[in-house]
């Protein structure tokens, strides 16, 4: 059993002992525990089930690359899936419950798939369920999905906060063993700016447990002794529980701040940086493999490194007997430090022919039994380890002898963290000798200048001695500050000492000669379930790339991303394949290095900031009004300004007809407004816009177009002459940005030696339609400027006072009614609308929205961007050809409209739409034509562009595109109806409403 | 005028950063030759500040110069004064190409006071606030989360913060969120 040790427990606070509940079971543990160590401490060492077998689970590492102790944290708004227990620390009070089981974690149904692993080979849903067809949706998927899956997700608000954060730093360190304080030192010392990371809440990494010497002194004195120069350099930053999680072009680094994930907190949960860095240096460290033996998936089977960690560390003892399972002498560290903290190991299972290296011999001098030349056949037991059956390395596993023990250390040798070096294309050699990937620092990931901005410094870089470490690191640290431009000297590098150690030889697979029995019970991947039988069978049925291999067994793919699985995974494959391990290569390496809470991406963008919301002056009172507001574009805009008692419907219909006989306002302050100002400005707008502009005189409004350079309408609106050299250019609310954009792109791209500027006044004015039979009368209420028939005609514009305001009058009218388009200053513009609201009382004011202007330029026949047109209608589509100038030489889609298809007398054309029972048309409805297409499809001729109800008329009004309309008039086609009848419409004039615009020439 | 009125009315949210809207602002977007002597000299007589380089602005109390980008720069004006400033720029630059518009309702203006104001912007800014690096008389044009900003710092403790008037509300709630989280602890 799993328990607690008297003696040690380096990272414990005994005095401070907590409590927390696994699966509502009340539990005890110390500060400084993690999730893990707590719970072995409390012999739990079954944590979870298996994805596809649901097999029992236990924990295998200490760290990061952790792939069965996955749990579900906490409650309600603080609900997490798939936490590590290996990398979540404990607090009091932390609340934790095990996934992926039914109906219990001891007893689970699903475990009849371990049985059933027969016929769940690799490829399984590809090869299974494909007949019969229905059964895929309606007896395989459910049955999958119940199955499959780990953590649930949350179901409520996440109640924490988290927040992004941005540095700049010379030089970006991650990882705080005695490699990152190492390279840190060197950096710093040179002068850089540097910032080191630690994704846990201790420096000084392995060497903490390993405890080698360094510049004569203990690990742990060393790493105290540098933490306190690098602290005392101004030019130096340390954290911890930050994670480099991703490394990306141009020196940028991403880091996961963990604040509040080890016990309550004030402030942010998580903090994400971006980090721009000249020059990073990545010591990651490395990562013990596990072997590939049958059996090894049982809980009580752990790396050898983690069993030591968990001895040394936290106090925990995984079992009183520990066999050691190993291929390498590091391995013999942890049989050593378990004797000598009182434990048993029965034996050291060594594949090699020989040990007689320093530890190995120093584990023989302990009284450890080793067996050379000997593997596993398979581990004993069912939810925990009870023994090892022993067999030659070199067999097929015929068992010479079985070990009773409770936990199994085990160690294949060390492959080096390369993730972050790898994520922007840093490449991997093949490292025979050490039999590892590790960084081929010849080619580095490369930055904006060819230079290298990555480097690897330590372990991560293939040198696991303390002393080849320590030098590395020195130099990686030296060279990336030189390259950031740092001045200083480094000084000297620190000197470590530890054990010799003899080579590794490599295991994938043990014994060698495997049985097929034996090979589908050897794991590889711990939380996909996939085995070498699997990555044999894939390979066998033509599966040759390493990533094919990969998608087809999910080796890799589950939430560790194939941190323990990878490696042993293609080593096997090559092996199958009768390759060389280098030329299958590895899987891309993908960014972040563990999971990232969603929140933090996120960052403050939540609730109400989750995105900005563009307000008008009047916005404030439209809300505090019963504005139904609509999104357009990123500002919210008042549909209709509903009553109490009153559908939105209703709104609508009374504000349409009271605009159309008393008065109503509409707050346009959204419409775009750019100035164009210069000598060649009038040149410029005659290429902006498809009619002549520059010959409008000073005073006066023209309605214009845009095309794109391809011909197809992209904005239009009204453009009123200021002065001699100065243009102001209506737009659309939505296209205000993008025109300028588009303006500025010419400008600056084609027509650099024009004379023009362009200024974005949008916001600076409160822009608010006066509109209706009353519209005159409640201005020259309020007094001030004339804005007679005479003094202010149609489609002209005047500067003055309107009451006290500083008013700008546009006559213009999107309604056919008479109609005022006031612009004053934004801080000016509340104070107006009030105005116009107190004096507009006694003609019958009222607001109206977007949905009342659509209903009333739609009975007047005007078109509206984003309505009429989609990206694929041209002007002559719409019967614009009015607004095309034959005078110009050229204007933006000129050409393009000479092409052959848009000079197509058969594109369909714009017309209204009058139903012959009045009803409403569906929006986007088709007319129907007579045959079916190629495909089968019913042939049309034509479709809904806009559709209303006019309270006006009393009926529907709309207008379409439709094939040859305009010469179809009196036509009646018929028109879908999703769920019903076709609908019998008539072809009408698209003008329903005043057609001679008697009402707004008053 | 009486009733005119900045996007959010003075709106304060005290802390240990404190954030406040400071009220509307004389902006003027001067487009023309930066180099021109007339130009150049009439902004100084408008603003009493030195004309700024590449990157940079000088501001003292409402009145300043910000360079904005290499053919434009932002004049700044008590608010009363910005459409005769705009007037007067049109006397002195008669017969060059340039614009002179006003903007000042287009925008909002904050102040962001206190010890970790650096932090506060660096949560929301991609730009390299580091004391070395983001020094007084320096402007930055941005994004505030998701919106552009442009900032600059008013004294060490200090940052001055315009966008437009629009977002004047998804602004401040922005910077209030970022003060009221807390310090980093690394600027």
């Amino acid at each position: 059993m799993s328990t607690r040790l008297q003696s040690s427990g380096r990272l414990l606070n005994k005095n401070n002992p907590v409590s927390f509940t696994f699966n509502g079971k009340k539990l005890r543990g110390y500060e400084g525990d993690t999730l893990a160590s707590a719970l072995l401490a409390n012999d739990q060492l079954l944590v979870g089930r298996s994805f596809k077998y649901h097999r029992p689970r236990g924990v295998v590492a200490s760290g990061a690359e952790e792939p069965n102790g996955l749990v579900n944290l906490g409650r309600d708004g603080h609900f997490e899936p798939n936490q590590r227990v290996t990398t979540q620390e404990l607090f009091d009070g932390l609340e934790a419950t095990s996934q992926n089981h039914f109906p219990t974690l001891e007893f689970d149904v699903g475990a009849i798939n371990t049985h059933l692993s027969r016929f769940l080979p690799a490829g399984f849903y590809y090869k299974m369920f494909i007949y019969p067809r229905p059964f895929w949706k309606h007896v395989y998927e459910p049955f999958i999905r119940k199955s499959a899956g780990l953590g649930k997700a949350p179901k409520d608000r996440d109640a924490d906060t988290y927040e992004h954060f941005h540095a700049y730093v010379d030089v970006l360190i991650v990882g705080g063993g005695i490699a990152g304080l190492t390279a840190a030192l060197a950096a710093g010392r040179a002068g850089a700016q540097v910032l080191l990371i630690e994704q846990t809440a201790h420096w000084g990494g392995r060497a903490m447990v390993d405890q080698p010497e360094i510049d004569g002194m203990s690990a742990e004195a060393w790493v105290a002794q540098t933490l306190a120069e690098l602290n005392g350099m101004a030019n130096v930053q340390t954290r911890t529980r930050m994670m480099g999680s991703g490394v990306y072009d141009h020196g940028f680094a991403m880091a996961y701040e963990r604040l509040g994930d080890h016990g309550p907190h004030d402030g942010p949960r998580h903090r994400l940086w971006k980090i721009r860095a000249k020059q990073i240096v990545t010591a990651t460290g490395a990562i013990e493999r596990p072997l590939s033996f049958a059996a090894n998936d049982l809980p009580g089977v752990l790396l050898a490194s983690a069993v030591r960690d968990y001895a040394l560390n936290y106090g925990v003892s995984v079992g009183d007997r520990t066999v050691v399972v190993t291929n390498n002498d590091d391995a013999y560290r942890t049989a050593i430090a378990l004797k000598e903290a009182g434990l048993e190991v029965p034996a050291i299972i060594d594949a090699r022919t020989e040990a007689t290296g320093q530890l190995p011999e120093a584990a023989r001098a302990l009284g450890i039994r080793v067996e050379t030349g000997k593997g596993v056949a398979t581990v004993k037991g069912g939810k925990r380890v009870t023994g090892v059956a022993i067999c030659a390395q070199a067999g097929e596993g015929s068992v010479l002898e079985e070990i009773g023990c409770d936990c199994v250390a085990m160690s294949g040798g060390w492959s080096p963290v390369v993730h972050l070096w790898s994520h922007c294309g840093g490449k991997l050699k093949w490292d025979d000798e050490q039999a590892m990937f590790r960084p081929d620092p010849k080619r580095p990931p490369m930055n904006q200048n060819g230079i290298g901005f990555v480097s690897t410094a330590g372990v991560a870089n293939g040198f696991l001695s303390t002393e080849g470490a320590l030098t590395d690191a020195f130099a990686a640290g030296e060279t990336a500050a030189k390259l950031a431009g740092a001045k200083g000297k480094a000084d000297k590098a620190p000197m470590g000492a530890d054990a010799a150690e003899q080579p590794i030889s490599p295991v994938w697979l043990m014994p060698q000669g495997a049985s097929y029995k034996l090979r589908s019970k050897a794991w590889l991947d711990f939380q996909n379930d996939v085995k070498v039988s699997d990555v044999q069978l894939a390979a066998q049925e033509g599966f040759e790339s390493v990533e094919h291999a990969k998608r087809y067994t999910t080796l890799g793919m589950a939430t560790d991303q194939g941190k323990l699985s990878n490696i042993n995974g293609l080593a096997i494959l090559s092996k199958s394949l009768d390759s060389e391990i280098p030329n299958v290569g590895t899987t891309t390496f993908r960014p972040p290095y563990t999971p990232i809470s969603m929140s933090s991406i996120a960052g403050v963008a939540q609730n109400e900031l989750f995105q900005p919301l563009r307000k008008t002056p009047v916005s404030d009172w439209s809300n505090d009004n019963g504005a139904d507001n609509e999104p357009v574009g990123a500002w919210r805009r008042a549909f209709a300004y509903v009553r109490s008692g009153e559908s939105v419907h209703d709104a609508v219909n009374r504000e349409v007809k009271n605009t159309r006989e008393n008065l109503g306002l509409l707050d346009a302050s959204t419409l775009g407004k750019l100035i164009v100002k210069g000598p060649d400005a009038g040149k410029f707008l005659d290429m902006m816009y498809t009619n002549m502009m520059s010959n409008l005189k000073v005073g006066k409004c023209r309605y214009g177009l845009m095309c794109t350079e391809n011909g197809f309408l992209m904005d239009d609106g009204v453009v009123a002459r200021i002065d001699e050299d100065t243009w102001l250019c209506h737009t659309t609310t939505g296209g205000a940005e993008r025109i300028h954009g588009w303006m500025e792109d010419w400008l600056q791209c084609e027509w650099w030696d024009w004379k023009v500027y362009v200024a974005n006044v949008t916001e600076q004015f409160a822009q608010i339609a006066v509109v209706g039979p009353n519209a005159r009368k409640v201005l020259e209420k309020l007094g001030g400027m004339d804005v007679s028939k005479e003094a202010l005609p149609f489609m002209e514009w005047r500067d003055g006072k309107i009451g006290e305001f500083d008013a700008r009058a546009y006559r213009i009218s999107f309604s056919g009614e008479l109609s005022y388009e006031i612009a004053v200053p934004a801080s000016q513009g509340r104070a107006f609308w009030d105005a116009l609201t107190e004096a507009g009382e006694e003609f019958g004011v009222m607001p109206y929205g977007t949905e009342c202007l659509h209903i009333l330029r739609a009975e007047k026949g005007f078109i509206m961007i984003g309505d009429e047109t989609d990206g694929t209608v041209i002007p002559q589509d719409l019967n614009l050809q009015w607004a095309l100038s034959k005078k110009k030489d050229d204007y933006l889609g000129k050409r393009a409209h000479e092409r052959s298809h848009m000079a197509d007398p058969n594109r369909w054309k714009l017309v209204g739409l009058e139903t012959l029972d009045g009803s409403v048309l569906p929006d986007g409805a088709y007319a129907i034509a007579e045959g079916t297409n190629e495909n089968g499809q019913r042939n049309t001729q034509g479709r809904v562009t806009s559709t209303y109800y006019s309270a006006n008329l009393g009926r529907g009004i709309a207008m379409g595109l439709v094939h040859n309309g305009p010469n179809r008039m009196g036509e009646v086609i018929s028109f879908t109806n999703i769920g019903g009848e076709p609908i019998r419409t008539k072809i009408v004039d698209p003008v329903v409403y005043d057609k001679d615009g008697e009402k707004q020439n008053v | 005028m009486s009733n005119v009125v900045s996007a959010l009315d003075g709106q304060v949210a005290p802390g240990e950063v404190t954030v406040r809207e400071l009220g509307l602002r004389g902006m003027i977007t001067l487009r023309g030759d930066l180099s021109s002597r007339k130009l150049q000299n009439i902004c100084k007589k408008l603003t009493g500040v030195a004309f700024p380089k590449q990157g940079g602005v000088a501001s003292e109390g409402d009145k300043g110069l910000a360079w904005m980008s290499p053919d434009e720069v932002l004049v700044m004006v008590p608010h009363a004064e910005a459409a005769p400033a705009v007037a007067a720029i049109e006397a002195a630059l008669k017969g060059e190409h340039f614009l002179a518009v006003n903007v000042s309702d287009a925008r909002a203006v904050f102040s962001v006071q206190g010890a970790f104001s650096r932090e506060v912007i660096a949560k929301l800014a991609p730009a390299d606030l580091h004391p070395d690096r983001f020094k007084e008389g320096m402007m930055r044009r941005t994004r505030l989360g998701q919106v552009a900003a442009a900032f600059w710092m008013v004294d060490e403790e200090t940052f001055c913060v315009i966008c437009f008037r629009s977002v004047a509300e998804y602004t401040f709630g922005l910077l209030k969120a970022s003060a009221g989280a807390g310090e980093v602890g690394y600027l």
